[in-house]
């Protein structure tokens, strides 16, 4: 076979073993490919999947705890499974460069943004001090971060997600690298801020001509980014084709079954009749942190056996909202009813009887079980907790609750969260949620830690469940798929106020609130010309946050 | 050129070329600088180096040897659940347990092993080892190796449970105060601030004089002294337990605060109060040895490693190691307990997936 002068990264037969319970299995079985100069090649698939465990071998890396078991990952000719580390210290930063998912937790927060900048090209000997500097603030510039001359002196604090994340991709740009491994860059943004980072990225990438491995599990935003897109399951390829094609002509079921995620939806139930007590009434509620006001004036309801979805970027008061109903965070002014009566404004004022009828479900599973009790546990405790339940009919119930999240009792009752994927995680907590035995219940981000076939599994089963229970829910989210999948009404919130709301038909359909647009038209499509039409529409410099301030 | 500096070179040589056929880096390594170390030294302090370089590593390869006997032993003769534990520990953890394990049968049966009383006059002051005496006398003619076997009792048992005292005390405080939050982490951490504000050692001084020197006394004030470092460190890893979710969702149920501390908080902080167990327990052999050595701490004749030091301190200037043994004691301890702590905290730290 005639070698590919342009080809950069060459990766055949991949193979690398994790270790764990005292031997080493496969996680990657066998896995090809190539990518040429200047090219965008888009990686997907559930965690699980390998995706980021390949865009590190493609630096030559493998975690902790993982070996390369076989194969070669060739970069411009050179063989990184068998190089020196010394050698490949040498590619990394320099020629390979590595954009992480949380650019907050990746920046030192103990140094300004242009001294982590310079560090790599004065490291690699490729530019004094002075240039790389100069540099940086002719990156930022490209990069449309605003006051590029002055933003790298900030510290990493100082600065929005949005433009971390952006400072970040200059970063990897700083030595001006062949490839850059893009790991879920913007997955932890609003769709708002998502939109900016995307934009950068694409730009830079285009204008610098240089390779890059995009690893994500959204499908619509890697159909704005790659040229080519290879999907990936539990280790192996699925398929790989051109992204037009490959979104318009998926071969395998599997790929079909990712791409058509988006289809769940079910009736929106008819407002219940005027003068209904509803279940749950916030009324002009305030509430502030310190001195610092964060809602102001929030009234909405919600009503038995519905679901109200609070859509709104981050800091726009969503969750402290649930905060107030909860009694977390008592109000300033205003106040909640509950089935007409109000609550005490403090949760520990709360009988157990009204703290039982409002439960929680959070973001993140992890940090919401406790990782040192099992699930049988977890999920006992409220029922022993409210119903005073011990022994055999405690059991009985957890088992009960377990087959109703479809987790098997025999297999999952003695088990650890650690044990447990994210979608588990998840189910276990809606289960500790529903031992309760609640009437509503408030799910804060549900599903935005989860990938897009679990978040969907999960959607379902809340589905399921409140038309079983007649639950009511009040859905926090910033993802209007989910909105358009599971809502009955829409609140949207900004900066503390609720901007806009009613039933979901009317939200969806124009005219909008400037605002609700914006929000709207920020969720990216599975359409690959949608960014470029989108920032076309828009205009270059009034994208993401600055169209937000327009808009306000 | 004598033949066992011959044959030392052989060996270290023949194992790096095996090391180095068989591609094993480490021992390769390890042979290289051993063979480079040595040379030197016996150029410089001539070959009789090379015999207590050979008894070192002796003595490091019979530890390794017995750990790993024991490790395989204890394999087959424990239950399933315990096998499999004990199959994943390293050595330097079963060499732990063994030093733990041989320092408390020292301690419970020192009356039957020690040869001699522990005040029991039967030499001259400073007398040489022989038969009978194995490690010699100390100043006044005491069997020192009788009263090292009795130390073991005083120090070990004493710092055991002063640590223990400590850290019951400042982990308890310590969650409270994160948990409650408000008033009580104010005034809980301000009268910790005024007891670390005052030097350990005269506030220890202090109280002693007062109370009087008895083992009892001593125990609770050193556990006094120590319970407010012990406190920072509960509070502060609670701190960080506190605030997550799961905290959040048992409140919200309305469960106590004694609850929450005791099954929500305090099973997630012991990996990191583990670790500070194994380092306060040495903390406070020195802590008892310095009050010994002010005359304030465990009273004579009782034997305790510390004042053993001190009292047989003069021997160093003639050349004798003998001060250094109950150093010894307390160092291989310190070291045992360490390994074996470290080895927990790895294995709480989430390697079980």
């Amino acid at each position: 076979m005639a070698k590919d002068k342009d080809l950069l990264l060459d990766i055949r037969d991949l193979r690398i073993e994790g270790f764990a319970d005292d031997r080493w299995f496969e996680i990657v079985h066998g896995i090809d490919l190539q990518l040429h100069r200047g090219e965008v090649m888009g990686l997907i698939g559930e965690s699980g999947a390998g995706k980021s465990t390949i865009g590190l071998a493609a630096m030559g890396f493998t975690r902790d705890g993982c070996r390369f078991a076989g194969g070669e990952v060739e970069f411009d000719g050179m063989d990184l499974t068998s190089a020196s580390e010394a050698e490949k210290r040498a590619l990394r930063g320099s020629r390979i460069a590595y954009v992480a998912q949380s650019a907050a937790a990746s920046f030192n927060p103990a140094h300004k943004l242009i001294d982590q900048h310079a560090e790599a090209p004065v490291l690699h000997g490729l530019m004094s001090r002075r240039e790389s500097e100069a540099d940086a603030i002719e990156l930022y510039r490209r990069l449309r971060l605003p006051n590029p001359d002055e933003i790298g002196f900030r510290y990493p604090h100082q600065v929005s997600g949005g433009q971390l994340q952006r400072a970040m991709t200059a970063m990897a740009m700083s030595c001006r690298p062949d490839l850059i491994i893009f790991d879920e860059p913007t997955t932890a943004l609003d769709v708002t801020t998502q939109i900016e980072v995307l934009a950068a990225i694409r730009d830079i990438v285009d204008q610098f001509n240089t390779a890059a491995l995009y690893i994500t599990h959204d499908l619509a935003v890697v159909a704005q980014m790659a040229d080519r897109i290879k999907v990936l399951l539990r280790g192996d390829e699925v398929e790989e084709a051109p992204t037009r094609e490959m979104l318009s002509d998926p071969k395998q079921d599997y790929t079909k079954s990712l791409w058509a995620v988006r289809s769940f939806k079910r009736e929106q139930k008819p407002r219940p009749p005027e003068g209904t007590t509803p279940l749950l009434s916030v009324r002009n509620v305030s509430a502030a942190y310190g001195d610092t006001r964060v809602l102001d004036g929030v009234s909405f309801d919600i009503h038995r056996g519905r679901t109200v979805a609070v859509v709104g970027e981050s800091g726009s008061g969503k969750s402290t909202t649930a905060r107030c109903i909860t009694g977390l965070l008592p109000p300033l002014e205003g106040e909640i009813l509950w089935d007409g009566t109000p609550l005490p404004p403090r949760y520990q004022d709360r009988s157990k009887e009204q703290l039982r009828q409002v439960q929680m479900i959070y973001q993140m599973a992890d940090t919401a079980l406790n990782p040192k009790k099992t699930i049988g546990q977890i999920i006992g405790r409220p029922l022993r907790f409210y119903q005073g339940l011990r022994g055999a009919a405690l059991k009985k119930q957890v088992d009960g609750l377990l087959d109703q999240i479809e987790m098997s009792p025999s297999k999952f009752y003695h088990r650890l969260p650690s044990e447990l994927s994210g979608g588990q995680k998840q189910r276990v907590g809606i289960a500790r949620a529903l031992a309760a035995g609640p009437e509503l219940i408030i799910c804060d981000e549900v599903t935005s830690a989860l990938d897009q076939l679990v978040a969907e599994g999960i959607l379902r089963l809340l589905d399921t469940l409140q038309k079983e229970l007649d639950l009511a829910f009040m859905f926090i989210t910033h993802d209007l798929a989910t909105v358009r999948a599971i809502a009955d009404e829409v609140v949207v919130m900004k900066e503390g106020e609720v901007v806009e709301s009613g039933p979901k038909d009317q939200m969806f359909r124009p005219p909008h609130h400037p605002y609700t647009d914006l929000l709207l038209s920020s969720v990216p499509e599975m359409d690959p010309d949608w960014l470029s039409n989108l920032l076309e529409e828009r205009g270059r410099d009034n994208i993401g946050e600055a169209a937000g301030s327009a808009g306000a | 050129m004598s033949w066992f500096t011959l044959a030392f070179f052989a060996v270290l040589i023949l194992g790096g070329v095996i090391a180095g056929m068989l591609q094993r880096r480490g021992p390769l390594l390890l042979m290289f600088v051993l063979l480079c170390v040595s040379g030197l030294a016996a150029m410089m302090m001539g070959p009789g180096v090379l015999k207590s370089i050979s008894i070192g590593a002796g003595i490091l390869a019979a530890a390794a040897g017995i750990s790993y006997m024991v490790r395989e032993s204890l394999a087959l003769l424990l239950p399933e659940g315990g096998a499999r534990l004990i199959k994943t520990a390293p050595l330097t953890a079963v060499f732990g347990m063994l030093v733990i394990a041989v320092y408390i049968l020292t301690a419970v049966f020192a009356p039957a092993i020690a040869p001699y009383g522990e005040a029991e006059v039967v030499g001259a002051s400073f007398q040489p080892a022989d038969e009978t005496m194995l490690l010699g006398g100390d100043q006044l003619g005491r069997d020192l190796f009788s009263r090292l076997i009795f130390g073991a009792r005083n120090t070990v048992g004493i710092a055991l449970v002063t640590t223990a005292i400590a850290f019951v005390i400042g982990t308890l405080t310590g969650l409270i105060a994160a948990s409650m939050g408000g008033w009580v982490d104010q005034i809980l951490g301000r009268i910790v601030d005024t007891l670390l504000a005052i030097p350990q050692l005269i506030f220890a001084l202090l109280l002693l004089t007062i109370t009087g020197p008895s083992v009892r006394n001593l125990t609770l004030v050193i556990a006094l002294l120590y319970a407010p470092l012990i406190f920072r460190l509960a509070r502060a890893v609670a701190g960080g337990i506190v605030v997550m979710d799961y905290i959040e969702a048992a409140r919200l149920r309305g469960e106590r605060t004694w609850y929450v501390i005791m099954k929500e908080v305090l099973p997630n902080v012991t990996a990191p109060l583990a670790a500070e167990f194994g380092l306060r327990f040495c903390f406070v052999f020195l802590a008892i040895s310095a009050l010994s050595f002010l005359g304030l701490g465990i009273q004579p004749p009782t034997a305790d490693w510390g004042s053993m030091v001190r009292e047989n301190a003069t021997l160093i200037s003639f050349g004798a190691i003998t001060p250094l043994i109950p150093a010894a004691a307390i160092a291989l301890l310190t070291v045992a307990v360490n390994f074996v702590v470290d080895w927990m905290l790895h294995i709480s730290s989430g390697l079980k997936e």
